[in-house]
């Protein structure tokens, strides 16, 4: 079993077929991860190395362990502790661990299209864990694993995707995963954060909550990413979760058996009610347990291409 | 010194000229051009481009080529002094003369800044010492390009500038911008305005719309050029200063300039670049930050604009923005590539394409790219064949197709886009103020 790629930049670049194959081998380690022993031998002898350019905590561990559970060897560096501040090239630097013998690179960078640039200058596969406000293919993936799991299909499904659409690389992944399986993607937000040239894809765009959610089969939230706007895309918190934050009330315009994702962080308050994001349509910790499921397939099937 | 250009298909529109002729050179002017009409015997060729001796004279044989009046490329940056590693004044006119362009002007934004009489002397000194084509100094408009207070436009004019800009910092005070065409007026020199509005462009790094929202890259939206467009044509209207509107790639800038021009205001000028009327942001797609220049590359609606604007002359020149940068600076990520496309070699081959596709005539394109840019900079020995004129010649093989290939640029930039493009109309020879350059 592989992939058609040497590398996973984005959903985009990524076929039907081995979406398919990730979201089915991402199954299968779901179960070894709900064993008592969690580590499989698959990939003893590779080594991953983490380079996060920018600040993470669920996606930085996630990766981790699922390389551990995997039995590669792995190593992170964060901005802070790499040669970025001495002013090497992040060429240079994934060269240099590549020389160390790294067979998966993973990358987080704030700029877009990092990930291809190494992709395209490194012998081993690089894995992108996010590229400015390009794309987070792991986070769709393991959304649609969500999805797929809780619904059976995603063919068919209504998703609303709710927020600061421009800036998001969750967003952007997640509307082009669910487009190629089929899904309906209605885009809601202010004016100024969900862009309406995005239509030509095939989205819906509202910039109401009452009408955009309605009939949803899922709605996914997205984290008010303050670092990556800059000011002015809306007059305060107070009004964005006055008009576009998800409340109970508001929740029920969509489907009955509706389903809450959220990427996390959460601001609470600002984009969502707590008691939404703790509620019985919740799957917000789901989505983190079955990342690491998704990870650990992402890696084993790239290692397969390679051979 | 004597040189005998021969039986070249000549096109000089500033004359009229467009059949065989003979060009005599005399110690570095034009000393005459004789048609090679029905009587015409055919001369000893020892073959094309090559040369050979009659006398005194050096005889440079045209038979079957083209041969035009020198070009003028009046928006170049040859980054001496401050950035000798990406282009110096030496190689960035060798590229020139390499692309049949005999004089280039050089703009401003060095390091320091060419915002004073000295910086301009020093640059004219290099030109003398290692250039290999005519140099003209831009001047910045604002002292240290800072967009604060004009620079100082009679002294710099004094020490050889023939216009004012402050290129990719484009004046975002309404009221300097106002000032600087006025008080240009007293010299009578074009003010050049990179036409963006900075807040709306908002540190975007290619054209705004569906593949710079996929791409995650910022858009700059095409009406942060247009805003700026109609502002520095009203304010031309208000000061009656003449405004050269710098590489327009929008459709509704060329639709402003358009109307304007019909309004008859007659001292707008404007220009474009190869890159405007050839490709789209699709170069971008991949990250390929050869493909990130500034204006952005914009979509095919505003190529056909830009081609409509030069057919009907709404567009009057057309110039490379030759920008040069060094290999280590566009190898990386695209936020933090620096804008621009090294043009100077390719242009004539680019441009010669829109005679290809009748868009323009092969006079219309001589004029836009030597005749015009004349006109505007008031450079009375250039641009033209007639006798007494520098001896600027650019003898074309418009047979022979060439693939682009940046390794061999003469110029310090190979960045390019148009890698693996095959042209034809390569340079054969160049003579630049008389001296001959061979390129085979």
């Amino acid at each position: 079993m592989s992939l058609q790629t040497k590398d996973l930049t984005g959903i985009k670049e990524l076929s039907i077929g081995d979406i398919g194959l990730i979201l089915e081998t991402a199954s299968g380690f779901k179960d070894i991860l709900g064993r008592d022993i969690k580590k499989v031998p698959a990939l003893r002898g590779k080594t991953t190395v983490n380079m996060f350019y920018e600040p993470s905590t669920r996606t930085r561990t996630s990766f981790e362990l699922a390389a551990k559970r995997l039995s590669t060897d792995v190593i992170s560096i964060s901005v802070s502790t790499s040669s970025m501040v001495k002013g090497e090239t992040l060429e240079d630097t994934a060269r240099n661990v590549e020389a160390l013998g790294a067979d998966f690179i993973v990358i987080r960078h704030a700029c877009s299209g990092t990930a291809h640039f190494l992709a395209r200058h490194m012998r081993a596969s690089v894995i992108n864990a996010g590229d400015g406000t390009n794309e987070h293919p792991t986070q769709a993936l393991l959304d649609l694993f969500t999805i797929q799991e809780k619904k059976g299909q995603i063919k068919g499904l209504t998703v609303a995707i709710v927020g600061d659409i421009l800036h998001s690389r969750v967003a952007k992944s997640n509307i082009y995963g669910l487009l190629k399986l089929g899904a309906k993607v209605r885009l809601i937000g202010p004016p100024t954060l969900v862009p309406a040239s995005l239509k030509a894809l095939g989205v819906e765009v509202y910039y109401t909550m009452q009408d955009g959610l309605r009939d949803a089969d899922i709605v996914m939230m997205l984290r008010i990413q303050t670092e990556r706007q800059g000011k002015g895309f809306f007059p305060s918190p107070v009004e964005y979760f006055r008009n576009w934050g998800l409340t109970a009330a508001r929740l029920e315009a969509a489907k009955k058996d509706v389903l809450v994702m959220h990427p996390g962080p959460m601001n609470r308050g600002v984009e969502i009610a707590s008691d939404v994001a703790d509620g019985a349509r919740s799957v917000i910790l789901e989505q983190v347990t079955n990342g690491l499921a998704v990870r650990m397939a992402v890696l084993y099937l790239l290692s397969g291409t390679k051979q | 010194m004597t040189i005998i250009i021969r039986n070249g298909q000549v096109t000089d529109p500033s004359q009229g000229i467009d059949g065989i002729c003979d060009i005599i050179v005399e110690n570095g002017k034009i000393q005459e051009i004789k048609p090679q009409g029905a009587g015409h015997k055919p001369q000893p060729a020892k073959g094309r481009g090559q040369e050979s001796k009659d006398g005194e004279a050096t005889v440079i044989d045209a038979e079957g080529h083209l041969v035009l009046p020198g070009l003028i490329d009046m928006h170049v940056h040859l980054r001496e002094p401050g950035f000798e590693y990406k282009e110096t004044i030496k190689t960035g006119t060798a590229a020139a003369a390499r692309g049949g362009i005999t004089a280039v002007c050089c703009m401003p934004n060095t390091k320091p800044v060419n915002d004073n009489a000295s910086i301009t002397g020093f640059i004219l000194g290099q030109a003398r010492a290692e250039a290999s084509c005519a140099v003209f100094p831009v001047g910045a408009i604002t002292k240290g390009q800072k967009g604060e207070e004009l620079a100082e436009f009679g002294l710099m004019h004094e020490a050889g500038c023939i216009a004012f800009s402050d290129d990719g910092r484009p004046v975002m005070d309404s009221l300097l911008m106002r000032r600087a065409l006025e008080y240009s007026k007293i010299l009578d020199l074009p003010v050049i305005a990179h036409c963006e509005d900075l807040t709306l462009a908002a540190g975007g790094v290619m054209n705004e719309g569906l593949l710079s929202v996929t791409l995650g890259l910022r858009g700059i939206p095409a009406q942060a050029e247009d805003i700026m467009v109609c502002r520095d044509i009203a304010l031309a209207e208000l000061t009656g200063g003449r405004l050269h509107i710098a590489h327009v790639s929008t459709k509704g800038s060329i639709d402003l300039i358009r109307s304007a021009k019909k309004r008859g205001i007659a001292r707008i000028t404007a220009e474009t670049c190869p890159h405007y009327f050839h490709i789209t942001e699709e170069a971008v797609r991949g990250y390929n930050t050869n493909a990130k220049v500034n204006p952005p590359l914009r979509t095919q609606q505003d190529i056909d604009a830009v081609r409509e604007g030069l057919q009907d002359g709404t567009i009057d020149v057309i110039v490379t923005d030759h920008a040069p940068h060094h290999a280590d600076e566009k190898r990386g990520e695209f936020d933090n590539a620096p804008f621009g496309i090294s043009g100077i070699e390719t242009s004539i081959g680019l441009s010669m394409k829109l005679v290809d596709d009748k868009v323009l005539t092969l006079n219309e394109l001589v004029r836009k790219m030597a005749v015009i840019p004349a006109e505007i900079l008031g450079l009375k020995n250039k641009g033209s064949l007639r006798p007494g004129a520098d001896a600027d010649v650019v003898i074309l093989d418009t047979t022979k197709e060439f693939t682009v290939d940046p390794a061999g640029f003469l110029s310090k930039g190979k960045n390019t886009p148009f890698q693996g493009w095959v042209l034809r109309a390569a340079p054969v020879v160049t003579l630049a103020q008389g001296r001959i350059y061979r390129w085979d």
